[in-house]
């Protein structure tokens, strides 16, 4: 029997009366009070999320930048200390071994943020083809991260504006932290990157600023409704970024893995395309759901708390892609309605 | 709207699959427990059967969907679906408020009356319930 992983913050969570379920490997909170009430936290005030069960891998040396610049797909040349950068780490075939986040620390060190479902499949790829001078290791257990999001959020925590996807070593209640400006709702907000041991208190004083904890089950419906893909459903080894619309992730001018296959693909255009669609009937997509008309399936599905209709994201043939697509779901044996829209679903000016 | 507090009322029979039954004469209205829609969480889709279509005992007549969840709504009678309760239809967090009364999700006329006997009453129901 597998034994499920614990953050620093299970026990707070459990006290919180949260209803835990296994996620890639950990026992995780996947809401408190509610997903919908969480949700719209996020969307109107602020929510915290644990989400120390993501990994960190860092690369550390002389050649770390180039180690790096020949693995990822975004240009690392694009940051210097104190920023951070959305990429990909690719295979062969140019699909998608993970989506991350990378920071670099200093010139010669970065620090990857990875979904926890692939910790190890991305430290593996990593460490495999290390070279002399990179030095790769996995950080995981060294951090806790915690995710405060929201319009209100860098008020409440009494924090700047700041830039997005930069970061700065900061301190918050006493609690020595690193501020990312990072996060994966839409709205303004930074994740908060600390020692376990000192994730529980950082976590009391978040909480005790206002902020509301919010669970995964809110996590996936906020990124849902901004279109931000989940690897894994929307994304994944076998998906390639041009068809899934992160081309912009990719510098096409330099070489990384994978590199030429996505050139071809971008040069004669993909065969499929990752769209955002909304039901005009009432049905709530999910995942693996066939796309009837045109011919596609459901990559991510849900209910949208904030426009209360069922949303999703799905493949269909690049000749259908346009926005204002009518679809036709099979919704367990029954057809429902959909339409193709403009990716993100939801826009902050919508909300009242 | 704020979620109901735990309750199993006397006046219903309970089927294992978490629905309800008031029974009135050769009607019954139908609906889920306090216990199926707290572990559901907050509806947001209720999947009605047709006005006039049957309904077999132990047999899913719809489906309740949850932001997270979908479930089989498991008919705990049969009989003919005389009315869809369209107010949960169309607000299905209605359930979650209220799981025994404006929360009722269908109403029938009994095919088989004598079926009734074979449903737990609420102090058996609630003790199938401290089993799981």
């Amino acid at each position: 029997m597998q034994t499920l992983l614990q953050t620093p913050l299970h026990d707070r969570h459990v006290a919180l009366g949260a209803r835990m379920v296994p996620f890639a490997g950990w026992e995780m909170p996947v809401q408190y009070a509610g997903v919908i009430p969480e949700h719209r936290a996020v969307r109107g005030d602020a929510g915290v999320f644990d989400v120390s069960h993501m990994g960190e891998i860092e690369v550390e040396g002389p050649r770390a930048k180039e180690l790096l610049q020949s693995l990822l797909s975004n240009d690392l040349d694009k940051l210097e200390p104190g920023k951070a950068q959305y990429t990909l780490l690719t295979n062969e075939r140019g699909g998608i071994i993970d989506d991350l986040i990378v920071y670099e620390l200093e010139p010669t060190r970065f620090l990857m943020v990875v979904n926890a479902s692939n910790r190890e499949p991305a430290f593996s790829w990593v460490k495999e083809r290390e070279i002399r001078g990179s030095e790769v290791s996995d950080r995981s257990n060294d951090y806790a991260l915690l995710a405060v999001q929201g319009p209100k959020s860098l008020e409440r925590l009494g924090l700047e504006q700041g830039t997005p996807f930069t970061w700065e070593m900061g301190e918050l209640d006493g609690v020595e932290v690193m501020v990312n400006r990072t996060g994966y709702t839409g709205e303004l907000g930074c994740e908060l990157m600390t020692m376990p041991e000192d994730a529980g208190e950082l976590w009391d004083r978040v909480l005790e600023r206002g902020v509301v904890p919010c669970g995964l089950g809110a996590r996936d419906t906020l990124r849902l409704e901004v279109c931000y893909p989940l690897h894994g459903n929307d994304i994944g080894p076998e998906t390639d970024a041009i068809s899934a619309g992160l081309g912009w992730t990719c510098a096409l001018g330099k070489e990384f893995t994978g590199a030429s296959v996505l050139r071809e693909i971008k040069e004669r255009g993909p065969e499929r395309k990752l769209v955002a669609f909304v039901m005009e009937e009432k049905a709530i997509p999910r995942q693996g759901m066939p796309i009837v008309d045109p011919p596609g399936e459901v990559t991510s599905g849900s209910h949208s708390p904030m426009l209360d209709v069922g949303i999703g994201m799905g493949y269909v043939p690049a000749d259908r892609a346009a926005s204002g697509t009518d679809l036709i779901i099979d919704v367990r044996g029954r057809e429902r309605r959909g339409r193709i829209v403009p990716k993100p679903i939801y826009k902050r000016e919508e909300s009242a | 709207m704020s979620a109901a507090e735990q309750s199993y009322p006397d006046d219903l029979k309970y089927h294992r699959e978490h629905d309800w039954a008031r029974i009135d004469g050769d009607e019954a209205v139908l609906g889920i427990t306090w216990y199926a829609q707290d572990s559901l969480g907050e509806l947001v889709h209720f999947e009605p059967p047709e006005q006039g279509q049957q309904v077999q005992r132990d047999a899913s007549y719809g489906e309740v969907e949850s932001v997270k969840a979908v479930s089989d709504v498991i008919s705990p009678l049969s009989g003919e679906v005389l009315e869809v309760n369209r107010k949960v239809v169309d607000e299905p967090e209605t359930v979650n408020g209220d799981p025994y009364g404006e929360g009722w999700l269908i109403r029938i006329r009994l095919s088989e009356a004598s079926e009734a006997d074979d449903l737990l009453d609420a102090g058996a129901y609630r003790a199938f319930l401290a089993e799981q």
